[in-house]
């Protein structure tokens, strides 16, 4: 049975705890391992700050949307902002680059949700804004679809 | 959940003790106490203790490096210890451990840096 959740918040920094506590308790109807929670709270706050700093660029009144489906042990998740986009995607996955060092960003953010999920999907569009798909299959949930 | 930040100064070393969740939210007030203290306290060196540290990101790993150029401008060392599994696949994910030391326990954290 598909079972699906959204949420939309503004983009504030003290929302990202919001976003990934939510996610969590979400998902965790599939009885996932602590490891297995841990992993999609870190992909969910690296992909909700990146959409607030990078996206929004701290810019309170923009919107981060959150979608959530988790079907036969599988969980999809969408992370979605409307702000600036990104212009060089290829770029913005390698290991330490970060377009904001004095931020102190440590641009390890997609190098993190490549490693924790098993599928990562980019699609951003400058001046519209950018989508994160990400899919991992939980090894030992319990697919209870009744 | 949020970051409860507690600094002590030994001699010339910062013993950082984190416990709670560190995000990019909580990372700013980390970085002003943390740089306030170095530069406040002639600190050489930093023992930064997440034994309590229940939830950190790639922002915890900015911060952390933050700090680690900070006190490498005084040639001094960073150590961290009491780290829980899931932040030590972060720290070898982006290679800090390269340049931060890992000790299993503040105590040993201190001993190596001749302290305590």
């Amino acid at each position: 049975m598909k079972n699906e959740m959204q949420i939309q918040f503004s983009a504030l920094s003290q929302n990202e705890s919001f976003a990934r506590v939510t996610v969590a308790a979400f998902i965790s109807q599939l009885d996932p391992s602590m490891d297995e929670l841990t992993e999609i709270k870190t992909v969910v706050s690296e992909a909700v700050t990146n959409a607030i700093i990078h996206g929004y660029e701290q810019d309170p009144t923009g919107i981060v949307y959150i979608s959530c489906t988790i079907e036969d042990g599988f969980i999809d998740l969408s992370i979605k902002d409307e702000g600036i986009g990104i212009l060089d995607i290829e770029e913005a996955r390698q290991p330490l680059f970060t377009t904001k060092p004095e931020l102190e960003r440590s641009g390890m953010g997609f190098t993190i949700m490549e490693n924790f999920m098993d599928e990562i999907e980019i699609q951003s569009q400058p001046g519209k804004g950018t989508e994160i798909r990400l899919r991992k299959h939980l090894t030992n949930s319990k697919m209870l679809c009744n | 959940m949020s970051l409860t930040i507690d600094l002590e100064v030994k001699k010339d070393v910062l013993c950082i003790r984190l416990s709670g969740e560190l995000d990019h939210h909580s990372a700013d007030e980390l970085r002003t106490q943390a740089t306030k203290a170095i530069e406040d306290y002639d600190i050489h060196h930093i023992v930064l203790n997440l034994e309590h540290l229940s939830f950190m990101d790639s922002s915890g790993l900015g911060v952390i490096l933050g700090r680690y150029k900070q006190i490498k401008q005084n040639h001094g060392e960073m150590v961290v210890c009491a780290i829980s599994p899931a932040v030590q696949r972060l720290f070898e994910m982006s290679g800090l451990f390269k340049i931060i030391r890992l000790e299993p326990t503040e105590e040993f954290a201190l001993h190596r840096l001749g302290v305590a």
